[in-house]
Formats: C-alpha cells, sequence, structure tokens
C-alpha cells in the first residue's frame, strides 16, 4: 500500500524524528510511504479561532495535494481530527465538500491507522522504561482512539505502562488557547504534570506531539527530570 | 477587548495561581466525581438513557411553543396566575407588582438561578423588602455579599472553617467545624423566616405540560417550606424547563441527581399542581409562576445551537471543566459558568461582550462527553468562535493567520522560515520570557523546544 504521511508543521520543524519514526515504521512493514512536501499546515489555528475564511484555502491546498492518496496517515490526534473531523464541516456548501468527505474518510490517526487498519501492532520495538500514556484529547474525543496507542505499548518490550490519575483530562495545550489564555494552559499542564508524576513513570507518551511539546516545556522550565516522547519514537526504539 | 474579558483574564490569572483553591475544588470535584460514576452505573445502560433523554428534550425544545400553551392552560385550570416575560426587566416588574399588591415585607425564597440570571434580589431589595435565601448553599453566599459559585454547588469554595467564621461573624454563632452543627445553625435562623415571610419564591426543574405542574428537586426540604408556609408563592422559571409528559420524570429526576451530586434521587422531589384547592389545609392561597424568556427563543431560533436549551442545570459540565476547576466559578463573571455558560451567555448577554469565555477553552470536550442530555457544547463554543469572527474581526490575528498559511503552504518559504527562525532562536533565548521576547505567552511559564538543525523536511528531500 503507498501510505502518504501528512506531517504537520511543528512536527516538521520541532520534532522531526516523530516522523522518520513512522516513514521507519512503514517501511519496514513493506508500504510504500509517500509525503507531499507542499504542505505543511492543517489551517487548524485559525480555524479554531473562529477564522474559518483564513483557514479555507490553507484546508484547500491540503485537499489538493491529498485528493489521489490511498490512505493518509497523521502522526497526531488533533490535526488528525481537522482532516478527518472538521474539513468536511469547513467545506461544506463549497465545490470541495464532497472531496473534503472523501479525504477525511481515507484519513487515519497514526496509531489507529497500525492498530485498527493495518492490524499490526508489534514492532519488535523495545523501551525498557516506566511510561504514562496522555490522551490527547483531539485523538480520544473527536476521533475516539483510546484502546488503538494502548495496544501498540503492550507490544513493546521492557516497556512497563502505568496509567496516570484522570488520563483523559485535557493537558491544556489547546492550540492558540495556550498563548491567549497562559495562566490557564499553565495551570491544567501542572495538573497533568503532577498525575503523571504521580505514576513514577520517566516517561508520557502520547500519540500528540503538541501535548507533549507542551508538557515538556512546563517540565524542563521546572527542572522535572520526567521526560516526553511520542509513540512513533517508542515504537520505533529498537 | 471588552470590560467582562478584561476582568476575566486579571481574575484568571489570580484564581490559577491560587494553589489552595485549586486543591480546595479539585477535591471536591474528585469526590464528586466518584459519586457521579457509582450514580452513572446504576443505571442499565447509560448511554441510551442519554440518548432518550436528548430526544425528549429535543421534542420539547422544537415544540416549545405547543407544550408551553398546554402547560399554562393545565395549570390555570388549578387557579395559578401564569405570567409571560420577555425579558428579565418584565419578570422583576411582574413579581414587585404581585409584591406591592400583597404589601409584602419579607420574602423567603429557595434556590432559584433564573432569579440569578435577573438580579431579582437586588430589585426587591432596592425596593425595601427582606429577601432570605434557604437553600444552605444559597444562604452562605448571600451572607457574603457572593453570587453562587456553582449553579448546583453554591458555596463549594468555602471551607468548614469559613463558614464558620462566617456565621461567628453574621449570626453571632459560637465557633464549630462539625457540618451538622453549621446545618443546625443555619436551620434555627431560617426555620424563624418561614414562619415570618410574606412571600415564598421558588424556582422550577422541570414543568410538565401533560398535566400542569411543575416539579422541585432538592436535597433540604427547604424549597417545600417555600411553597407550604407563606400565603404568596412565586415560581420563577425559564421557558426551556417544560416536558411534555409526567412519565418523562422518570427519566429525569434520576438523570438531574446522578449528574448534580451522584445521587440516586435527591432527597425531596416534589410536584406543585397549583395553590391550595377548596377543602385542602395547607399551601399557598395563591400562586404565580413567571415563564422567563430572556432571550431564550433568539436561541431556539438558531437551529445550530437550539440544543444548548436542552439544559437542565445539572452542573456536569462545569465539574469535568478542566478550565472551571482552575479559574473557579466567579471568574466566569456570569451567572451560568463553565461550558454551558461559555456556550449560552454569548447569547443571552451579547457575543462580542461575551466571546472571551468561548476562546478560554482548550476545545477538549470532555463536556460534551459528560452532558446527560447531549449538548454538543465544545463545538458550540467553536461555532461562537466562528460568529463572533465573522461579524468583527480582529485586523492582526486574521493578518497573522493569513500570512502563515501562505507561507506554510509553500515549500520554499516555509523552508526559509524555518531556517530564519533557527538563526533568531539563540536571540530569542536572551530574552526568553521577558517582555521583549515575541513568544512571552509561551515562554513565561514553558521552554520552547528548539527548531531542528535538520527538519523532517529536510530528511525527507536528502534521502530521496
Amino acid at each position: 500500500m503507498t501510505i502518504t504521511l501528512f506531517i504537520p508543521c511543528f512536527v516538521d520543524a520541532l520534532f522531526p524524528r516523530v516522523g522518520i519514526s513512522m516513514v521507519e515504521i512503514l517501511e519496514r512493514l513493506g508500504h510504500t510511504v509517500a509525503c507531499p512536501e507542499e504542505i505543511a499546515c492543517c489551517g487548524q489555528p485559525p480555524f479554531n479561532s473562529g477564522y474559518w475564511d483564513e483557514a479555507r484555502p490553507v484546508a484547500a491546498r491540503v485537499l489538493e495535494q491529498l485528493k489521489d492518496a490511498e490512505a493518509i496517515v497523521i502522526g497526531s490526534g488533533s490535526c488528525g481530527a481537522m482532516v478527518k473531523k472538521f474539513y468536511p464541516e469547513l467545506f461544506t456548501n463549497t465545490p470541495q465538500a464532497e472531496l473534503a468527505k472523501q479525504i477525511a474518510a481515507r484519513t487515519w490517526e497514526f496509531s489507529d491507522f497500525l492498530a485498527s487498519k493495518l492490524e499490526v501492532t508489534d514492532f519488535g520495538a523495545k523501551f525498557p522504561h516506566k511510561v504514562t500514556f496522555h490522551d490527547g484529547c483531539h485523538g480520544l474525543r473527536e476521533l475516539g482512539i483510546k484502546q488503538s496507542p494502548r495496544m501498540l505499548l503492550a507490544n513493546v518490550k521492557g516497556l512497563q505502562l502505568v496509567e496516570m490519575a484522570e488520563a483523559e483530562t485535557c493537558c491544556g495545550f489547546g492550540g492558540t488557547f495556550a498563548a491567549k489564555f497562559p495562566m490557564i494552559s499553565t495551570a491544567m499542564g501542572e495538573v497533568k504534570c503532577q498525575s503523571a508524576a504521580e505514576t513514577g513513570a520517566e516517561y508520557i507518551v502520547s500519540n500528540d506531539s503538541s501535548c507533549l511539546m507542551h508538557l515538556q516545556g512546563l517540565l524542563s522550565r521546572q527542572g522535572k527530570p520526567m521526560k516526553t516522547i511520542h509513540l512513533a519514537e517508542v515504537l520505533n526504539h529498537r | 477587548m471588552s470590560t467582562f474579558a478584561t476582568q476575566f483574564l486579571k481574575q484568571a490569572r489570580a484564581m490559577t495561581a491560587d494553589l489552595r483553591h485549586r486543591r480546595i475544588i479539585r477535591t471536591a470535584l474528585g469526590n464528586y466525581e466518584i459519586a457521579r460514576d457509582q450514580g452513572r452505573s446504576s443505571f442499565q445502560d447509560w448511554e441510551s438513557a442519554r440518548q432518550l433523554a436528548a430526544e425528549m428534550k429535543w421534542e420539547a425544545v422544537n415544540h416549545l411553543d405547543s407544550y408551553l400553551e398546554a402547560f399554562t392552560a393545565k395549570i390555570e385550570a388549578r387557579g395559578t396566575k401564569v405570567h409571560w416575560a420577555s425579558t428579565g426587566e418584565q419578570a422583576r416588574e411582574i413579581i414587585l407588582q404581585i409584591v406591592r399588591d400583597k404589601e409584602a415585607r419579607s420574602i423567603i425564597k429557595s434556590k432559584a438561578m433564573t432569579a440569578e440570571e435577573i438580579h431579582l434580589n437586588d430589585a426587591l431589595e432596592n425596593a425595601g423588602l427582606n429577601v432570605v435565601e434557604n437553600d444552605l448553599g444559597e444562604f452562605i453566599v448571600q451572607l457574603r455579599h457572593e453570587a453562587p459559585y456553582h449553579i448546583v454547588f453554591p458555596s463549594m469554595h468555602l471551607t468548614r472553617c469559613e463558614i464558620s467564621d462566617l456565621f461567628q461573624r453574621e449570626l453571632g454563632s459560637a465557633p464549630t467545624n462539625d457540618p451538622e452543627e453549621l446545618t443546625m445553625i443555619a436551620r434555627r435562623v431560617l426555620r424563624k423566616k418561614y414562619l415570618t415571610a410574606d412571600i415564598g419564591i421558588t424556582g422550577a426543574n422541570f414543568a410538565i405540560a401533560e398535566t400542569g405542574m411543575i416539579s422541585i428537586t432538592e436535597n433540604e426540604g427547604n424549597a417545600r417550606l417555600t411553597a407550604a408556609l407563606p400565603k404568596t408563592m412565586i415560581t420563577l422559571m425559564g421557558i426551556e424547563k417544560v416536558l411534555p409528559k409526567l412519565e418523562d420524570l422518570a427519566l429525569f429526576l434520576p438523570m438531574l441527581a446522578t449528574m448534580g451530586t451522584g445521587q440516586p434521587l435527591t432527597c425531596y422531589n416534589t410536584m406543585y399542581g397549583g395553590p391550595r384547592q377548596a377543602g385542602e389545609s395547607d399551601g399557598p392561597e395563591e400562586w404565580h409562576v413567571v415563564l422567563l424568556d430572556n432571550h431564550r427563543t433568539e436561541l431556539l431560533a438558531e437551529a445550530e445551537q437550539r440544543d444548548a436549551l436542552h439544559c437542565i442545570r445539572c452542573g456536569a459540565c462545569l465539574n469535568v471543566c478542566p478550565i472551571f476547576r482552575n479559574v473557579g466559578g466567579h471568574t466566569y463573571g456570569t451567572t451560568y459558568s463553565g461550558p454551558i455558560g461559555s456556550v449560552i451567555t454569548p447569547h443571552l448577554r451579547g457575543l462580542q461582550d461575551w466571546k472571551h469565555l468561548s476562546n478560554a477553552s482548550s476545545l477538549c470536550g470532555a463536556c460534551t462527553e459528560t452532558c446527560p442530555v447531549k449538548i454538543d457544547l465544545h463545538h458550540h463554543l467553536l461555532q461562537n468562535r466562528r460568529n463572533a469572527s465573522a461579524a468583527q474581526p480582529s485586523f492582526f490575528e486574521r493578518l497573522a493567520y493569513k500570512i502563515f498559511g501562505f507561507i506554510a503552504s509553500r515549500p520554499t518559504l516555509w523552508s526559509i522560515a524555518k531556517t530564519l527562525g533557527r538563526w533568531g532562536q539563540p536571540f530569542q533565548n536572551l530574552v526568553k520570557g521577558s517582555a521583549l521576547d515575541p513568544a512571552k505567552a509561551w515562554t513565561q511559564t514553558r521552554d520552547l523546544p528548539p527548531l531542528a538543525a535538520e527538519s523532517f523536511k529536510d530528511w525527507w528531500r536528502n534521502r530521496k
């Protein structure tokens, strides 16, 4: 199968290891990986801020780039939800409405693509650490993904998963919310980091780099030893 | 930025820095969650119950006109006087007129969020009346001259010690940390008030069109006394409270109790069908029901967000909201706080003045997930943002999105931007978190990750 990766803007610029891990995992499974270079942003920041007219041209370019893709995989529940759930809404009553729906149906969040579509859950990964998993809200509630990442982590050798209290509570990132209401965003992040720390885990794992950027930012600033890592990197760790 | 928005930001800054407050709320709501989960597990199929409740409310709200007429006809037939108030001002005037007609001096009032919504107590007090709230939580916040902190738990932000101090100061009682003793202190004060009150004012949890009754659900028996002792009773309720059938309560009463407090049912559930009838020995001589619109019909006219009128005011969305849990109820500056408040306040009080509440959300969706009547809360926040930006866009924000979108869709420009960012980042690090830092909103409390020396796209291009 040819799998088209949509690498979100911040993953491209800040967390290339996440994208590289996804490419390596999918290629090891024998798939051909494509990655349209034209795409960087899914349009979520203007969309979530209410600027739908500004979001539409950005999203339209994404649709154009992805229109022939067989399967589209995104390593972020948030950007995944944007394409899968909100593009059809954004393009309602426009000429691209049908295309948006078709592309939405062919789009997958990475962990769910592996576990539900490819039905592969063991990649021979080794990660001898105690970890806790943070459910990004968009993946969890917009896309309904809860078990897939856990099924994948269950097959990582040496990995011990300890669920934190309030695992499903938002970390406080929320896109532009983090910058518009930094005090609330920070307070929410502190609660999350505390819940994670109480598990005694060395790493917070998530399928969303945006949540992790926020949490790692807080942990680093506060000099906490806990680290964050994207699920794809864990699955590619040998 | 509206003055309400400025106030919200100021208050949010203060409350998020108040770790003690955050701990009190988190503990209280942690206990609520345990009770709620237990209550929910006694439903055979919670998701089906939600679906059914949403459908019943849909039916009621989408045929509100006929159900309200049916309700009114039935309840008037038993001698109740029904008043229709389009605005809060009209509702206040109707109630003040009743008060004047009765030459009333003192009023006892059980819990009613609609009364908070129209600032009824202020209006009555300004007219020289003595008004006493008799729900324990409401009584406490009234003594503190505060608005209720939460639509179900008005004084959840206070500890026993604070309540004891308040009672010592305001009621001259002896110090105690025993909740039962504190309750008894309030009860002794309140019992006297019931006996001397000229008028009792209540809210309503549901109104039944089929039988012409209102349903009040409570835990302290205070609403019953409010309805039973004074000669005149006034009930103020929003028009969206109506349900088609009496049997609908078989679902809604346990649902409201479960999601509101985690109880299977509240301690007292009473149906009121009219004033004292011939041959009856108790009940008010006169009963007035005031039906309040106050912009609800405008929300009804909006198909996209009409389901916000399904709300049964259980408070469940507030309890799970991480924003509410960190900023607290008073920060919102509205009668209805939390997610439902952020959705409806822009409709009730003006979109541009209150849009900040819709922005102050990470759109996590915990509210929508918990709502027993399936209001699409967090997507309504998104729609409020869209409507607010379309009506009154911010020039700079729009420009920023246009520029970002333009760059991010063009590989060469995107590459240049990343390179410039890599050069700029060491300089930004020098001013990190200070007023000079363009990323200050982020970097005051959080580190920014470094831009990768080789971006994913660089890597992809190089390996090809």
